[in-house]
């Protein structure tokens, strides 16, 4: 296969449409293995986001498709196919390569368009690009006007075209992220280093990023297994992970990067951070907003997300900070395979000595066993948080020797979420289930007390299906049948005075303000925790208090985990 | 005679008040001229038929012997002569015994071409331009944006993947008449001599082929208790079966199709493949554009798919034209014209 615009196209194309991850990754290793450079680089480039043609617009390629065809028909067309690239792609009118014969110019290369657009005056552009699609097959054209326009979608991520890079020998991805933001296209060093055909090149971005080292969940089992000694413990906080690295290029000018935890490059959307990031070093840390000194929920947080450019507006009202957790690289030297406990002592006495504005340090936690961490993952009010504790989400538990190894090393940091919320809520109403529980009354509709206009009265906050046993969904049926004040339909209404009927502890994962209940509330993956046979319904929960616990779990379930 | 009175399009099909008979009729009639074996155009049940001895075989191999009373065989070029009117087979290129018929009557010739193809297909006698004063067209790839890629091209494509994915069977839903067998023939052609699976409602096709001098290699038909065993092989069925429980105890199938509609992404997605083959037995639409010219016919009906965009080329190019709406045909899921759904 020639290594022209057209065969990167059929890569791109039979990506389209292979679901499969590993699929996908066989098709790349493939066209890289057997693409020379520079081709396989621009191509690289262009499935990680790294091509920028900001030239072509759909005006002008609906222009070029209007000097060559009939409208009429082209209406019919593009009506069919539902896509201005694709229908212009195939009713191109060049002469077609059927059986052989065709073309007498050979197809562009992908490296040779960039190099063209790289210099070309906006004038030319129409010239040029028609000449490409002269050039073409029905493929390569969709692909060369999906590309300058910027459509291109091919379901590929930038990490799992890298994975493809490092398929071409035994690299770990994680080594090729490691010095993929001191690269630039067309890549050889990489491609050679893959292929085991050249030395690691030479990462000389002063600021690029490492790969994060992510935790496990703690489990039950974990606590016998692990000596609370070796541990260090922090909050959790309910952010963004980041990963702020600065340096000095070889012109002593400052390079200055914010990286989400996948890599991806966000400085663009924090100036104030980037501003304040004077310092040489790569700190791991949270994204947080803060206001007079105090963390806001991860809803406010949102509002500065997935932004390209900020006003001073949103500046002003949303302000960001890193709460720094581990330090990677401390001036030009790389401490990650040093201990946490003197990678955090370097981070203290870094931020000493800096004092950046918007940084500063997530607090340790003193423990001395489990039991002391448990109070404070179900208090964090109680232990220095304050009034913090409403954006932690639980508990950082790491080893104190561990180095910073990229991905999710085994064993050596864990975190421990907090408890889903747990409320007391009296039984209202119930109803019959559907298949096997239809003769059951099993769907059940419980409420919080609030105030109204004669005292105390219920308000239904949710709906449980399930959490309970086959034994304890008997005993509620019984329960239901017995107690039962009111019949709508297939809806009994039981009794919920202060005296008489069930108080049920629901468990749930989160909460919301909706204006569709009457509760003004929403819960998310509700259930039926625990029967509290044991208490009267005039000591269930009141509705202001899941107001409070509102702010503290709305923000739950935001970001993938870490 | 003007040509309405010598072909007209009623509910039953396209008739021919003169003769007294119908080409390709889509109800049970007295006397039928049929120009291929798709089911949308050869249909069980008539009194009497005309078609070509490949295509009365492969009536018989679908509905039984008995799927009319009476059996006429034409022959390419043969005039017969039916009251005042002759009727001649052509060959159309499309499938196996495919034709297309030139009715001509007191100096006025119509040619009613069927399905037809212009791309070679060594299962089929290629297709031989007539000159008319009227020539139906078919219209499955009556868009501009239709044009068949070269075959060879395609069937790299799956033999790439073949070498890219040797662990996994290849499945193509491809159409039992014409399509299946073509695609053999690619694939030999191509060099891939190993077996060819292939489901059991297409043994019969693919053997009836090879008694007419259509060489196609080791064809295997799959049996249940097999399928299990097709890691890395080729499968063939029909496109039904592509997404059915039959396919999916393939070990780890890549879902092929075979169609000139696997030119549109939105249609090949639509019908979740993973590897589409641009293989039609349809003229594109650049083919299409080229017979009319060639047939030199000063008046086009066109029918059976995109009319809009072909009667237009043809009033651009000053051919008189007109859409001659049939019905009843591509709706059977057999003929690539089985393959849109709400767009035409
Ligand atoms: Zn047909
Ligand atoms: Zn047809």
């Amino acid at each position: 296969m020639t290594a022209d615009l057209n065969s990167f196209a059929w890569l791109l194309d039979r990506l389209a449409y292979e679901p499969r991850r590993n699929g996908k990754l066989a098709l790349m290793t493939d066209y890289f293995r057997r693409t020379p450079d520079p081709e396989r680089g621009h191509a690289l480039a262009a499935m990680t986001g790294q091509l920028a043609f900001a030239n072509a617009k759909a005006g002008l390629i609906r222009s070029l498709i209007t000097d060559r065809t009939d409208p009429e028909l082209f209406a019919l067309s593009y009506d069919y196919v539902g896509d201005l690239s694709e229908t212009v792609a195939l009713m191109w009118p060049a002469a077609r390569p059927r059986d052989g014969i065709g073309h007498n110019l050979p197809a562009p290369t992908l490296a040779g368009i960039v190099a063209a657009l790289a210099e070309a005056e906006k004038r030319e552009l129409p010239t040029l690009l028609a000449d490409w699609l002269d050039q073409l097959d029905e493929t390569g054209r969709w692909a060369l006007l999906k590309l300058i326009t910027g459509g291109l979608r091919i379901g590929v991520s930038a990490r799992l075209a890298k994975t493809a890079v490092a398929g071409l020998g035994a690299l770990p991805t994680d080594a090729i992220e490691e010095v993929w933001h001191g690269l630039t296209p067309p890549y050889e060093a990489l491609f050679a280093w893959a292929l085991g055909e050249g030395p690691e090149p030479e990462a000389d971005d002063p600021a690029p990023f490492r790969p994060a080292m992510l935790a496990h969940p703690m489990e039950d089992a974990d606590f016998d297994r692990l000596d609370p000694a070796a541990f260090s413990a922090e909050w959790k906080w309910d952010g963004i992970r980041i990963q702020a690295s600065s340096g000095l290029d070889a012109q002593d000018r400052r390079v200055t990067r914010l990286y989400s935890r996948t890599g991806e490059d966000i400085s663009g959307a924090f100036p104030e951070l980037v501003e304040a990031m004077q310092f040489d070093a790569a700190i791991d840390g949270e994204l947080l907003v803060l206001r007079e000194g105090r963390v806001q929920s991860f809803n406010v947080l949102q509002q500065r997300l997935n932004r390209k450019t900020v006003s001073a507006r949103l500046l002003a009202e949303y302000p960001a900070h890193v709460r720094a957790y581990d330090l990677l690289v401390d001036g030009t030297e790389d401490i990650r395979a040093l201990p946490l406990s003197e990678r955090r002592q370097r981070l203290e006495a870094l931020l000493a000595a800096k004092q950046p504005a918007r940084f500063d340090i997530s607090a340790e936690l003193p423990f001395t066993t489990w039991d002391d961490l448990a109070a404070a993952r179900a208090e964090p009010g109680s232990v220095g948080a304050g009034a913090d504790a409403d954006a932690i989400e639980g508990l950082m538990i790491k080893r104190s020797d561990s180095a910073y190894v990229p991905g999710r090393p085994k064993g050596l940091w864990f975190k421990w979420k907090r408890a889903p919320g747990l409320i007391d809520c009296v039984l209202m109403y119930a109803q019959r289930g559907h298949g096997k529980r239809s003769s059951f009354y099993s769907d059940f509709t419980f409420g919080c007390w609030r105030t109204g206009e004669n005292g105390d009265e219920l308000v239904p906050v949710g709906k449980a299906y399930f959490g309970f046993t086959d034994a304890e969904l008997t005993e509620l049926d019984r329960f239901v049948r017995k107690n039962t004040i009111n019949r709508f339909g297939p809806v009994r209404e039981v009794t919920h005075t202060a005296t008489s009927g069930l108080v049920l502890e629901i468990a749930f994962e989160g909460l919301q303000r909706s204006t569709r209940h009457k509760s003004g509330v929403a819960m998310r993956f509700p259930r039926i925790h625990r029967i509290r046979w044991d208490k009267p319904p005039g000591e269930a929960d009141r509705l202001d208090s899941i107001e409070r616990l509102m702010v503290r779990t709305s923000a739950t379930g935001s970001e993938p985990e870490g | 005679m003007r040509p309405h009175e010598l072909l007209t399009p009623t509910p039953s099909g396209l008739y021919c008040p003169p003769a007294d008979v119908y080409i390709d009729p889509v109800r049970p009639v007295a006397r039928a001229l049929i120009t291929h074996g798709h089911a949308d155009h050869a249909r069980a049940g008539h009194g009497a038929v005309l078609a070509t001895r490949e295509t009365l075989g492969i009536m018989a191999v679908r509905y039984g012997a008995a799927f009319t009373q009476q059996q006429q065989v034409a022959t390419w070029g043969e005039r017969v002569r039916i009251g005042e009117v002759g009727f001649t087979f052509h060959p159309a290129g499309h499938v196996l015994g495919s034709a297309q018929i030139a009715v001509d009557a007191g100096g006025l010739r119509i040619v009613a071409s069927g399905d037809y193809k212009r791309a070679a297909d060594r299962t089929c006698t290629a297709f031989e331009p007539v000159r008319c004063d009227v020539f139906i067209t078919e219209a499955t790839f009556g868009l501009p944006v239709f044009r068949h890629p070269d075959t060879a091209g395609e069937v790299a494509k799956l033999l790439d993947s073949l070498t890219l994915f040797p662990e996994r069977c290849h499945v193509i839903g491809a159409y039992a008449l014409g399509k299946a067998q073509r695609l053999v023939a690619l694939i030999r052609d191509a060099g891939y001599d190993r077996p060819i699976h292939v489901h059991g409602a297409m043994e019969k096709l693919m053997g009836f082929y090879e008694a007419h001098g259509v060489p196609l290699g080791d064809i295997h038909k799959v049996v249940a208790a097999e399928r299990k065993t097709l890691a890395g092989e080729i499968v063939i069925c029909p496109p039904s079966a592509v997404q059915d429980l039959w396919a999916r105890q393939l070990p780890d199938p890549v879902t092929a199709f075979a169609s000139g509609w696997m030119r549109i992404r939105a249609r090949a997605r639509q019908k979740g493949v993973e590897l589409p083959l641009i293989v039609s037995d349809h003229a594109d639409w650049d083919d299409l554009c080229a017979t009319i010219r060639e047939v030199g016919a000063p008046e086009v009906w066109v029918t059976h798919g995109q009319e809009d965009a072909l009667v237009r080329w043809c009033a651009m190019n000053g051919i008189r034209a007109r859409p001659l709406r049939l019905a009843g045909y591509g709706d059977d899921g057999e003929a690539d014209g089985e393959m849109p759904t709400a767009a035409s």
